[in-house]
């Protein structure tokens, strides 16, 4: 805000929150979110190239209680991100822009990425534990 | 006449009209490729969690053997690439709607340019070594 002295129009505070702002704003977070867990993608990556000590310290890590919170958030980031992504891809084609389009294609993003989220992890966790 | 009463009410030079590039001086890339690299992270990265989730049980010699493995590493390599770019351009758009100091601004973009670009250079490296090294 500093260096401006036009008017700023409301911000969100001011508005009931719907599902369509929460959708967006969610949009945003989980990118932020995603953006931040490419770190885990290099060092993964770094530990795989560097030997089976650094492997194995990574997989500690990752599959530590803590390791397992965060990848379980990511988890859900990165499907939100894609879910939602693809109702983006599609409204930018044209379509599902009626407000009732608009309201169920955003709760079809949370809905669905909880879904996969639990899906992932059901598997991951009948598969014997994150690491 | 009417030509030039068509020109005035534009208020814009032709040649800007003509070169389409508009007031962000670069059209609509930044938005077309977000849609690209957004588009290609659908499938590229549901490869990615099958590939993680399939190493779930590996040990380190599994899972660098099937890192290695050619498929595997162009679409790892073609991944981080789309990621990366995919990641830059949307902070951008965000450091751009919530950094109101232009010199704040710049640095803010030039910084996570810059780290944006380390992190895919050393993925891109780590799987070079992987695929390369015996």
């Amino acid at each position: 805000m500093a260096g401006t002295r036009r008017p700023l129009s409301p911000h969100i505070q001011i508005y009931r929150w719907q599902a369509q702002m929460v959708s967006s704003v969610l949009h945003r977070a989980t990118g932020i979110a995603l953006a931040v867990g490419t770190l885990v993608v290099i060092c993964g990556l770094l530990a795989l190239a560097s030997g089976e000590d650094r492997f194995d310290a990574f997989r500690r890590l990752v599959g530590s209680p803590l390791g397992t919170l965060l990848m379980l958030g990511w988890t859900w980031s990165l499907f939100y991100h894609l879910c939602n992504g693809i109702r983006h891809l599609v409204q930018d084609g044209g379509a599902g822009y009626r407000i009732s389009q608009f309201v169920r294609s955003s709760w079809m993003s949370v809905i669905g990425s909880i879904v996969l989220t639990i899906v992932v992890w059901a598997y991951v966790f009948t598969a014997g534990g994150a690491a | 006449m009417n030509g030039k009463q068509a020109v005035v009410s534009d208020r814009r030079n032709p040649l800007k009209v003509a070169q389409g590039l508009g007031s962000s001086h670069s059209g609509v890339h930044h938005w077309w490729v977000q849609r690209l690299t957004a588009a290609a992270l659908v499938g590229l990265g549901i490869w990615f969690v099958v590939l993680v989730l399939s190493l779930l049980g590996a040990d380190f010699a599994d899972a660098r053997a099937a890192v290695a493995r050619p498929w595997n590493a162009l679409l790892m390599v073609a991944f981080l690439v789309a990621m990366f770019w995919h990641a830059a351009l949307g902070l951008q758009v965000i450091i751009e709607d919530y950094v109101h100091t232009r010199w704040r601004e710049v640095l803010a973009l030039a910084a996570m340019y810059f780290l944006a670009f380390l992190g895919a250079f050393a993925a891109v490296l780590a799987v070079l070594r992987i695929a390369l090294t015996p």
